[in-house]
């Protein structure tokens, strides 16, 4: 058990590093970093104290070191548009999106489960296909436009909701439902697969035949099985759902990471991309993380691997 | 934006699942049809110009409203354009970075997941570790940047999108090589002699390429939302080329007086993408998913 965890957090480490580097290659796209800081209107002198100011006239190589090493101790350095530390930044926005993820994923989970349970129980009758189709047609909604809905109809025509912006607990209630909307289909066709699969083995067999009740069977025997895949499919999801949540901030105006990210990257404030790309890969490697070790509790037979 | 990390086949079993697998087969099969032909020929059968502005005819609603314009049938845009011809010409936008973006992803994934599942050892050490790395990128806020940073474009999208949605592409080539290779006409390959790049070619990848069909399927779809998405935000394919994304965000600032300008479009992405995913979910369905596991 231990030897798995440390495994996969030697994995983990390796593959952050993977992305500070990429996030570090993917803000010099660009060209030259100074010439778009200082903006369409600055002289070739003005150019050359921004690249002094922020340290651009390094050797690309020390540029990367530097900011790895300042990096590792939570330093993310000094956001251009917003003339804060980037570090602070992300503090103050994360909690928004943190809310917004649980929020999301929460309201997939109460959705799903029963759903996918349901059509596991139901297999092959028009319940089964029911599901099978709103998943279909779940998959199929693009998030943004379904964010435009939903602002229509609950915050203009019914007016219960408001329609964007951060203040109140209201404010999430509308990105939340948009956001768990893109987890739900995943979550229930796996629900509906492992509940099947869980149904059909020998175990189930075996409960049945000791005369168990069919509630007994489906809640304390199939259905802790059929959970494993879901919960560490439920933690990936969280990592995802951070990381998609950008284009329902925006469109909501919530003020989260993925606002942040949109902002700088329209700001071309290259320091705050990089960070929060990294911290969103971050989040997700440390859920995928806590994914496997939750399996490995759930699931023995996983422990030895 | 949903993203499942692997592939999780709905288990379709018994006659009531297949049936309904084939009327959504044949479904998905007609919607992407319609699409295609909108695309490839809607601009000569559409008599109007998706580009001429017409300040006069503003927002003009749909034919099934009041108030409608003969000769615009899905009504003008904020800038007096025909909608309906900017919507065919959208089709034509999103299958085009569908198509390209499938080709470019399924090339990386491929290569990656074939040569991982045929190699082991080191090879997919390699491989497993491109994937975990991938998977722990968030798409969207990377391609923002991408395109942000260097300029909006059709071109530019398409790359993006490749060079990172091929996971699935070699999560599923890996898998199914793994389970080829050890196939007797493999062993047969290899005692005739065969090369291994011949047998990589010749005998692996025809054997898992309808598993891969599906995949590209999936991809494509999910190309096609993110493009959309990407345009919405402003940062994907530049005005004035009509992609549907960008005809949602533009109609974004009308839609609670003249909600159809969000509407339409919409509900052609959602069509689409419905479409595309019920071929996948048929061709899955012809495969048997006990095959996929």
């Amino acid at each position: 058990m231990l030897r798995l965890i440390a495994r996969r957090l030697a994995l983990g480490v390796l593959v952050a590093l993977t992305v500070m580097t990429l996030a570090f290659l993917l803000t010099r796209l660009s060209g030259d970093l100074a010439v778009s800081i200082a903006g369409p209107s600055a002289t070739q002198a003005d150019v050359e104290i921004v690249r002094k100011a922020y340290g651009l006239d390094r050797p690309l190589y020390v540029q990367f070191f530097a900011w790895v090493g300042r990096a590792m101790v939570g330093d993310f350095g000094q956001s251009y548009f917003f003339k804060d530390s980037v570090a602070n930044l992300i503090q103050k926005r994360l909690p928004i999106t943190l809310t917004l993820g649980l929020v999301g994923l929460s309201l997939a989970l109460v959705i799903s489960l029963p759903l996918g349970i349901l059509a596991a129980l139901r297999e092959n009758t028009w319940v089964d296909r029911g599901v099978t189709m709103f998943t279909m047609v779940g998959q199929a909604v693009p998030s943004f436009w379904l964010a435009l809905i939903l602002m229509i109809v609950l915050g203009l025509q019914l007016g219960v909701l408001p329609i964007s912006g951060t203040g109140t607990w209201q404010h999430f209630v509308m990105p939340g439902i948009v956001l768990a909307f893109t987890a739900i289909p995943a979550l229930t066709r796996l629900t509906r697969s492992g509940m099947i699969e869980a149904m059909a083995s020998d175990y189930i067999r075996t409960a049945r035949a000791k005369g168990l009740s069919r509630a007994r069977i489906i809640f304390k025997h199939a259905l802790r099985n059929a959970a494993i895949p879901v919960v560490s499919i439920a933690a990936v999801q969280l990592g995802f759902m951070l990381g998609g949540s950008i284009v329902i901030e925006t469109v909501f105006a919530l003020h989260g990471v993925g606002y942040l990210g949109w902002e700088s990257i329209a700001k071309n404030d290259f320091p705050v991309v990089q960070a929060v790309v990294l911290v969103l890969a971050v989040f997700y490697i440390g859920l995928t993380l806590l994914a496997d070790i939750l399996n490995a509790l759930l699931d023995p037979r996983l422990r030895t691997g | 934006m949903s993203e499942p990390v692997a592939i999780q086949a709905p288990q379709p079993s018994g006659v009531g699942a297949s049936r309904i697998g084939t009327a959504g087969f044949a479904i998905g099969i007609a919607i992407v049809g319609v699409v295609l032909f909108a695309a490839l020929f809607g601009n000569a059968l559409v008599p109007a110009d998706p580009f001429t502005q017409d300040l006069g005819n503003r927002l003009k609603p749909p034919f099934w409203m009041e108030g409608t314009q003969a000769g615009h049938w899905l009504g003008t845009d904020q800038l007096g354009r025909d909608y309906l011809a900017r919507l065919v010409y959208g089709a034509r936008i999103s299958l085009l970075i569908g198509i390209m973006t499938v080709i470019t992803s399924g090339l990386i994934g491929i290569t990656l997941g074939v040569l991982g599942g045929f190699f082991g050892g080191r090879v997919d050490d390699f491989v497993l570790f491109a994937i975990t790395t991938r998977l722990s990128i968030p798409v969207v806020l990377v391609a923002l940047a991408v395109v942000g940073l260097m300029g909006s474009g059709l071109g530019l999208v398409v790359a993006t999108l490749g060079l990172l949605l091929w996971d699935r592409f070699a999560v599923v080539a890996r898998a199914t090589t793994m389970q080829v290779r050890n196939n007797d006409y493999v062993s047969a390959a290899w005692c005739a002699g065969a090369s291994k790049p011949h047998i990589l070619i010749k005998e692996i990848l025809p054997n898992i390429a309808s598993h891969l069909a599906v995949v590209a399927t999936l991809e494509m779809a999910l190309a096609i939302l993110l493009e959309a998405a990407l345009s919405f935000l402003g940062l994907g394919v530049p005005p004035p080329l009509p992609s549907w994304g960008l005809m949602i965000a533009e109609g974004k600032d009308y839609m609670f007086f003249s909600p159809w300008v969000i509407m339409i479009p919409g509900v052609a992405l959602f069509i689409l993408v419905l479409g595309i995913n019920l071929v996948g979910d048929g061709l899955r369905n012809l495969l048997g998913s006990e095959r996929l596991r």
